[in-house]
């Protein structure tokens, strides 16, 4: 084993290029007991990048409550898992893939698909559901569109092939994403609790099994240089670190995973993600209290002469590592031949408590696990205030009311980020595994599960705008309105997992923004009942020293009792009344109406009551599982008009909405625009029949329940004090609302 | 599932083909289950007796990860040798989508199929309109009636040249075609490019039988529907007949 990786041979030192600094080297070189070699210095620059070793997240991460009764496996294992009774229980994670996808969007996000799927069966889960919260810049740069056909694609191309639905998502568009986009994958799997896998290798002398794909030179430093640093004029070299996918391989993986987990074949199993076969092998040591030794030279390659370092942390694809007894060696070996796919026993479990790596009998490396894997460093930043976060909202009269309110809800259903988003999910199978108890574009998925009644519901949010103005009151709201969207399906909420989307750490202000977002999670967590499963997080998302909006993104899994007494947001029957349950006051601070209509982002959003959020969300649940709500649609981007004109559009039925009605309460005094397209959280707006409505009104207690019109008609009106605000046929709103992306999408 | 006791027929014996990449092929087996005069199992690709089979079905999916053209390595699998035997003796064999796009393939059914008009995966409830229900696998419904079933496929732009369009036509083997909810066949009601909307199509004998939507999926009222339920009554049906059971 040499050792030159400290010292300076004229060109910067083999750690700086690997992404460690000074300090970290020599922490590495106490822990050693020696100067690493090559080999040994790859590895670390993995585990401790900011990827693997959530440098300066770890410490605020700890503010997130994690714990609940139906919590089965929290934060660190491959996924959380979340017990929905009778025995069953559901597996969840959310990754990004921002960087690649943003190199290489139909890879990248490919690759992403193929690595959160893989977290879901390494826990012995089957996939049935995956969920893509996307962010772009705006659709009118043609690279835009580029990126959103290629991302789209790449999701498709994977998951369509795995036969796991894509069910639903979020897309939205603004300048801040234009030269990082945001690209996260979150997949949800079902498994008995008995058939739980977990990724620790225990017990000295059982065999360390590599399955799948052969190990190339795709993916090099993926983790560390592609994932923890920000984008600069290099990016375009850094494409090699991308991945390439290939999800036929992941299928019979996937496959062949859950026959051995049915056979009782697997003592452990781990997926090989960032940082390949050094992070996998090392994390499940970790877990087992135990060591793995790796012989390199029986990892089958996809080219020669690949050096020692460069198989230790490729990340190719589709492949697993699974920790076995010796006595089934034979049947896991029979179980991949029949799916066609690579074994090879590449080590051993030990009890040496190190990493230790060899090349045929040469030992090449060793490592101790605990240092790779517990004691990466952790950061702490000055928190500063970003200077444009104000303490006051905007006056409410700062800017004037447009004079055509109609012309603005037509803008508005034809903005990227309220308008149908057919044009995407179509492109996913949505269907295949046939529990789609809903059909796509509500406000939740829901999935039954076949021989039972009820079923679980899925959502995904995030709101960076909204963050960007207030991360406290940002990260509160994003828990509350996934949330929100599960009750308007009549489901309980239950857990989330999150991803969280940020600028580079180690500057004060992003720093601030990711302590203050994860507080505000935490609050409505805890509020809320939803504890966290896990997650990721993803720092370093700045383009020439430009940060994408703080994004904390929300995957959140909720139980439906009944999946034949859904909630849906179409307008049924002409005659229904409408009804608008909550007492918040909108507001254009961070609204889509701010930015389509007034043209930028500003102020300070409004604050969650959670208290209040609580109580709206039980009374809308209720209200969907007892068949009083005809409908129930959660109140967002573009306003309580959008959300209306949403319902309306979807059931074929004009609606009449009286302003008067709108204007009590908290809402008292408020101008029209800002009342019809001003955003805040607590809002619902239901529809019922008239007998069905008023005992509504009867059980509201006391949660604001206002009768605010009448669906039926071909016409959209909002009628105030001086006649009508807006009327506008149904038909030209849904054209406008339906049509808009497939129009900004044509070659 | 047993028969139902007051007709005390055996079942419908179905065997469901798992290719490597097939991911309909639980779907199509648990609707299969949900039909009281029907039993499924499952047919690993290497698999070559068939005999104990009144219906094979070719599910949907990616077989072979479909990255050269759909259905193009499947058609080579030891199983579709057996299939071939099978349809040849009269068994009745179901392609569905990625299934059809191999017994095309396979020269068990005639023409091909491209990629879609637009270049995009798509999925997607459609109407359906019944052209023949003669078949097997449509007898349950009748002729001209509407039905809806989702599609889910990138490769469903069915064509075939105009010599072998015409006989199909004048055969009857034109079973399904995309229309609009109202019956029309009309090209805005055309999710693919298909010739002559094509959605499913069968052999000269009428024992094999093609389509790119997916009845399986459309089996189940609390999941988009039932009108799928048809084509798996209609083979009971046949299967009954054939067997005087």
């Amino acid at each position: 084993m040499s050792n030159t990786t400290g010292q300076d041979t004229g060109q910067k030192p083999a750690y700086e290029l690997l992404g460690l600094t000074a300090g970290e080297y020599r922490g590495i070189c106490e822990r050693m007991g020696r100067e690493p070699n090559y080999v040994e210095l790859a590895v670390f620059s993995l585990m401790w990048s900011e990827h693997c070793g959530y440098k300066h997240s770890r410490p605020l991460l700890g503010r997130l409550p994690t714990e609940g009764e139906r919590i089965l496996q929290g934060p660190g294992e491959n996924a959380g898992i979340v017990d929905i009774g009778g025995g069953l229980a559901v597996a969840m994670k959310i990754e990004s893939h921002n960087h690649p996808s943003a190199i290489e969007p139909f890879q990248g996000a490919a690759t992403g698909i193929g690595g959160i799927v893989r977290d879901i069966f390494a826990m012995g889960a089957r996939p049935v559901a995956n969920l893509d919260p996307l962010h772009f810049g705006s659709l009118d740069k043609p690279r835009q569109r580029f990126l959103l056909d290629g991302v789209v694609e790449g999701i498709a191309a994977y998951g369509n092939c795995m036969g796991i639905p894509t069910v639903a998502g979020e897309i939205h568009f603004e300048d801040a994403y234009e030269d990082n986009c945001l690209i996260n994958v979150m997949c949800v799997g079902l498994v008995r609790q008995e058939d739980i896998i977990r990724a620790r290798a225990t017990g000295p002398g059982n065999l360390v099994v590599l399955i799948g794909s052969s190990t190339g030179r795709d993916g090099i430093g993926g983790a560390s240089i592609l994932a923890s640093a920000e984008f600069d004029e290099t990016a375009e070299e850094k494409r090699p670190t991308v991945q390439v996918g290939n999800p036929f391989m992941e299928k019979k993986l996937l496959e062949a995973c859950l026959e051995m987990r049915d056979k009782g074949l697997l003592v452990a199993l781990q997926d090989l993600g960032a940082g390949g076969l050094s992070s996998s092998s090392s994390e499940m040591a970790s877990k087992g209290g135990t060591g793995i030794d790796i012989d390199i030279a029986r990892v089958p390659l996809r080219e020669p002469d690949m050096e020692p370092f460069e198989i230790m942390i490729s990340e190719s694809q589709e492949r697993m590592l699974a920790v076995v007894e010796p006595s089934r060696e034979a049947e896991v070996m029979a179980v991949c031949e029949k799916w066609d796919l690579d074994a090879t026993v590449v080590g051993k479990v030990t009890d040496t408590g190190r990493l230790r790596v060899f090349d045929g009998d040469e030992p090449i490396a060793d490592m101790p696990v605990k240092a790779l894997v517990d004691e990466a460093p952790t950061y702490v930043v000055e928190p500063r205030r970003p200077e444009h976060e104000r303490d006051q909202p905007l006056p409410e009269d700062h800017y004037p009311q447009p004079e055509d309110l109609g012309r603005v809800l037509l803008d508005l259903l034809a903005s990227p980020n309220v308008c149908s988003k057919r044009w995407v999910y179509e492109q996913y199978d949505h269907m295949v595994q046939t529990d789609n108890a809903l059909w796509p574009g509500g406000d939740a998925a829901v999935l039954r599960i076949k021989g039972r009644r009820d079923g679980i519901a899925l959502t995904s949010d995030g709101n960076g705008r909204r963050t960007f103005l207030d991360p406290r009151r940002g990260g509160r709201a994003v828990v509350a309105e996934a949330a929100r969207n599960l009750s308007c399906v009549g489901a309980e909420p239950l857990a989330i997992t999150n991803c969280l989307n940020f600028g580079n750490p180690e500057k004060g202000p992003i720093y601030y923004q990711f302590q203050q977002a994860v507080e505000g999670m935490a609050e409505a967590c805890e509020a809320l009942g939803t504890p966290v499963t896990g997650g990721n997080v993803s720092f370093y998302n700045e383009s020439f020293g430009q940060a994408v909006y703080p994004n904390p993104v929300v995957g959140m899994l909720g139980l439906v009792e009944d999946t034949g007494r859904l909630g849906t947001h179409r307008f049924q029957n002409a005659g229904d009344l409408i009804l608008l349950a909550g007492d918040a006051r909108p507001a254009a601070d961070g609204s889509e109406y701010q930015l389509t209509v007034h043209g930028e982002v500003a102020g300070r959003i409004p604050d969650v009551d959670l208290e209040g959020e609580r109580r709206l969300q039980a009374l809308v649940r209720r209200a969907v599982r007892e068949g009083l709500a005809a409908s129930a649609h959660d109140i967002s981007d573009g306003g309580l008009a959008c959300c209306i004109a949403e319902s309306a559009i979807e059931g074929g039925l004009g609606a009449a909405v009286d302003l008067e009605a709108l204007a009590g309460g908290a809402r008292d005094g408020l101008r029209p625009d800002l009342l019809l397209f001003g955003e805040v959280s607590g809002l619902v707006v239901l529809s019922a029949a008239p007998a069905a409505a008023r005992r509504l009104q009867e059980e509201a207690g006391d949660v604001p329940l206002a009768v605010i019109g009448e669906v039926g008609g071909d016409r959209l009106t909002f009628t105030g004090a001086g006649g009508p605000a807006i009327d506008v046929p149904l038909a030209a709103a849904a054209d406008a609302w339906q049509n808009a992306l497939e129009r900004r999408m044509a070659p | 599932m047993a028969a139902s006791p007051h007709t005390a027929a055996p079942p419908a014996r179905f065997g469901v083909v798992i290719f490597p990449g097939s991911n309909c092929d639980a779907d199509t087996h648990d609707a299969i289950e949900t039909f009281a005069g029907a039993e499924g199992r499952y047919l690993w690709h290497k698999e070559t007796r068939l005999d104990d089979l009144d219906c094979v079905i070719l599910p949907g999916g990616f077989s072979y990860g479909d990255y050269l053209r759909s259905g193009a390595i499947a058609r080579f699998s030891p199983l579709m040798e057996a299939v071939r035997r099978f349809a040849a003796e009269g068994g009745l064999v179901m392609g569905i989508c990625n299934g059809f796009q191999v017994l095309l393939e396979a020269g068990l059914l005639p023409g091909a199929m491209q990629q879609n008009e637009k270049l995009k995966f798509i999925c997607r409830l459609v109407s359906l309109k019944v052209e023949n229900d003669q078949t097997p696998f449509t007898r349950r419904y009748r002729q001209g009636q509407v039905i809806q079933a989702p599609i889910a496929h990138h490769e469903g732009n069915y064509f075939i040249d105009e010599e072998g369009l015409a006989e199909l036509e004048a055969n009857g083997q034109v079973v399904l075609r995309y229309c609009d909810p109202e019956g029309e066949v009309t090209q805005e009601a055309n999710p693919n490019g298909s010739l002559a909307n094509i959605a499913g199509i069968c052999n000269r004998e009428g024992n094999v039988f093609g389509m790119m939507p997916h009845p399986e999926r459309v089996c189940d009222a609390l999941v988009g529907g039932t009108d799928g339920r048809g084509v798996f009554d209609s083979i009971i049906d046949s299967v009954r007949e054939r067997s005087g059971r």
